[in-house]
């Protein structure tokens, strides 16, 4: 939209915003102001992001040729075990929601803060905790057991730091719960006057559910790892197949928690793409609360799926022919999403700025994980792809073409509201396209490989996979060298960005009424709402009469 | 509706050093606070619920050995532990009325008698485990289920069984230990809570915090009573 360039020259920064109200280490360590935790966070998760990229990248590179030359057998499995723990507890669970939702969700309910500020402040700081217990682990030598910490593996046999990794796992998890918990009460109790269920954003909806998830999932990761702990210190038996434990009693509890975490992780990013289609298509977001119920609905039916991921564990023939049906029933309201962003691009104005590229692309990258998800849970094709390279390219598609894409696409489209300045367009534009070649191009073999049963999880493999496997290093370039674009031209936009002014896209929702960047207490004045956020109609017909 | 609000939130910001800033209303706030803790509480259900499940499965699993195992714990401690905490939500719940009222001193000794009736739970918790310990009943370590039965006068139970009961110490040192440490961050709380209270930082119109904190302490105390049975009551009656 041209909108913002041709104004730009007469607009200026707010004299009063979050960023400049107080200065000094202590106004930002100190600090309850859910706006200054997000860029905390956005500044901790992007440096965690970074590490779990080297991890990848070597990864990557040994994947190159078939013999297993770069890394010995047991430095590769620490590789992976350290790129999957460090991206998924460091950065893919946090993401949306400690970022754009910390800074948002009290903006677009109204409110001019979190109900909790001290606790959101904690969170922070028990995050950085658990990533230092993390690094720690990881600088004395890593760990070695796959991000599952499968028993008895990870406590009868091996000697690497699992203990500590555990540990910074389980502080990190307390820091999701106060998050969630913070949602749960400020959507709950601090909604503006007329802000009604049905009128909060999606982004709300959908942070809501993956918020019920955090409180309800992470509790049971905690007492698990506290038990793997317990039966690696004291050799309690209760994992231990010699004294009567069960170790699949611990893949049970461990996917209770770990198979709805991949909606904590997915769920927000879906509130994203609902707020950016609607915006760049200029129409009302189509099916509303069918969007905001299927994002409950996925919370729910998460809880009811997760021994799909123990198909080939010894389960029992009728719970997994259960577990596979309710599996099948995840896909409706996925489905549902899906389809309702598509009608919501029908008839639409479509705007190609950089989020809806990135909104675009999160949409068939996300299908294609989706739909690869139902192949894994039918339980005949999981025999034969699973723990295969089919899996990794099935969840980098969900977890990276969608989560990650949408947070891009997040970032991108509210930087000006949180800086108060644009993103350069024609760099960003560029590195949408690149990432999406490069992801492309680094997964789209993987499936490929994994139905030729290349396993996952080995640093060596038979020639006849090499070709396959350099298109995909050779992808993981491209990919990087996308993702590595948007850390450079952002934070060249925080000094050089056009001043972006109140609303640049034009958009609706309360975010865009008040400035950017926003004050300390988000309004000077509390909003009172009459209408839901996605009122584009009346201002499409305006523009109309003024072009 | 606004405009009233507005002024309403501004005549307390100036008035109520007691209402934070992202509050409207003192009810507001108070009803926020009451309502994360439930969430919270939840959280704790779910924490706990993982143990209970665990002990649900092995039960089924190991029955005879869970049977030996519970019948070898001293039922007398647990029953007078169970009493100790009953009587102990009563003082809370007594503290939580009297702070209501504004009664402070009352206040301060029935968080007291909390205080006191907690901590002797816990030493009896700790006289239990030294019993353990001497019994060697510990998993881990030295575990020996049958190590003194004979002297005692009690009938040896197999191997295979013997090892299974390893299994269910386990469980009974994982959620009696798990209370125990809920029951010791409760009783630090506490002292904090007195110590705030003398000093009447809980007046009738603000004392959300020892609410919450009773509404944490009865938790802590319904977690024991499903833990007393499932622990050390697996058939304990004469018909067996």
């Amino acid at each position: 939209m041209s909108t913002a360039t041709q104004t730009s020259l007469a607009l200026e920064m707010p004299s009063d915003t979050y960023l400049n109200s107080s200065y000094g280490v202590k106004s930002w360590f100190l600090t309850g102001d859910h706006k200054r935790i997000a860029v905390m966070y956005i500044v901790s998760i992007s440096l965690m992001f970074l590490l779990g990229g080297v991890f990848a990248t070597l990864v990557r590179l040994e994947l190159l040729t078939p013999a297993g030359d770069l890394f010995q057998s047991d430095t590769y499995n620490k590789l992976f075990t350290m790129h999957g723990v460090v991206m998924i507890f460091g950065f893919l669970v946090p993401s949306i929601p400690v970022t754009i939702g910390n800074f948002l969700i009290p903006i677009m309910v109204g409110a001019r803060d979190l109900a909790f500020p001290k606790i959101n402040l904690a969170s922070w700081y028990i995050y950085i905790i658990g990533m230092i217990f993390m690094l720690a682990a990881i600088i004395s030598g890593g760990v070695d057991t796959g991000w599952t910490f499968y028993t008895p593996l990870s406590t009868q046999y091996l000697t690497t730091h699992v203990m500590f990794t555990a540990i910074g796992i389980l502080i990190a998890g307390f820091s999701s719960i106060f998050t969630g918990l913070n949602f749960i009460v400020t959507v709950h109790r601090m909604r503006a006057p007329g802000m009604t269920w049905f009128r909060l954003p999606l982004f709300v909806w959908s942070n809501y559910a993956a918020s019920i998830i955090m409180v309800l999932g992470t509790p049971v990761l905690a007492i698990t790892l506290i038990l793997v702990a317990l039966e690696r210190g004291l050799h309690i038996g209760i994992f231990n197949p010699a004294l009567g434990g069960d170790p699949v009693l611990f893949q049970h509890m461990f996917w209770f928690y770990s198979h709805p975490a991949v909606y904590i992780m997915i769920l927000p990013g879906f509130g994203v793409i609902s707020e950016i289609i609607p915006c760049f298509a200029r129409k009302r977001i189509f099916g509303y609360s069918a969007i905001a119920f299927s994002s409950i609905a996925i919370a729910v039916f998460g809880f009811l799926v997760w021994a799909h991921h123990m198909f080939i564990a010894g389960i029992s023939t009728y719970s997994a022919l259960i577990f596979s049906f309710v599996t099948f029933l995840v896909a409706i309201p996925s489905a549902i999403k899906v389809f309702n962003w598509t009608a919501t691009l029908y008839k639409g104005s479509i705007h190609f700025d950089t989020p809806m590229l990135y909104a675009l692309a999160f949409i068939g990258l996300f299908t294609i994980g989706g739909l690869t998800g139902l192949f894994l849970g039918a339980i005949g094709v999981d025999m034969h792809v699973t723990a295969t390279y089919f899996v990794v390219a099935h969840f980098h598609y969900v977890m990276v073409g969608g989560m990650l894409v949408a947070y891009l696409a997040g970032m991108h489209f509210w930087w000006p509201k949180m800086t108060g300045r644009m993103y350069p367009e024609a760099p960003a534009k560029l590195s949408a396209l690149i990432v999406f070649i490069g992801f492309n191009l680094t997964f789209f073999p993987q499936f490929i490989l994994g139905y030729m049963g290349m396993p996952r999880r080995y640093h060596s493999y038979p020639p006849e996979f090499q070709v396959l496997n350099v298109l995909s290093t050779a992808g993981a370039s491209v990919l990087a060298v996308g993702l590595l674009m948007p850390m450079f031209y952002m934070l060249w936009s925080l000094k050089y960005g056009e001043i972006a002014g109140n609303n640049p896209y034009r958009a609706t929702g309360l975010e865009w009424q008040t400035t950017s960047p926003p004050p300390t207490h988000n309004f000077h004045e509390t909003p009172i709402v009459t209408q839901e956020a996605y009122d584009y109609e009346s201002q499409t017909e305006e523009v109309e009469v003024v072009g | 509706m606004s405009d009233s609000q507005t002024t309403t939130l501004q005549a307390h910001h100036h008035h109520d050093p007691s209402l934070l800033v992202q509050f409207d209303t003192a009810y507001q706030q108070k009803d926020a606070s009451q309502f994360g803790m439930w969430v919270f509480l939840i959280t704790e259900i779910m924490f706990f619920g993982g143990l209970f499940g665990a002990y649900l499965i092995y039960r089924n699993l190991y029955n005879p050995a869970f049977v030996a195992a519970s019948t070898s714990i001293a039922i007398k401690w647990g029953a007078i532990n169970t009493a100790v905490l009953i009587c102990s939500s009563l003082t809370m719940a007594m503290g939580v009325h009297s702070a209501a009222l504004g009664a402070r001193k009352l206040l301060v000794f029935w968080l007291g008698a909390t205080l006191v009736l907690g901590s002797v739970f816990l030493g009896i918790k700790g006289i239990e485990y030294y019993d353990k310990y001497t019994e060697h009943h510990i998993p881990g370590a030295n575990f020996d289920f049958n190590y003194d039965r004979a002297e005692k006068g009690e009938k040896l139970v197999p191997a295979d069984v013997a090892t299974q009961t390893s299994i269910f110490f386990a469980l009974y040192f994982a959620m009696t230990g798990m209370h125990a440490l809920h029951m010791i961050i409760g009783a630090g709380i506490l002292v904090f809570l007195i110590w705030r209270a003398y000093h009447g930082a809980y007046p009738p119109h603000h004392y959300t915090m020892v609410e919450n904190f009773g509404l944490y302490w009865h938790f802590v105390d319904i977690i024991w009573i499903f833990l007393f049975p499932l622990l050390y009551l697996v058939s304990r009656s004469p018909v067996h």
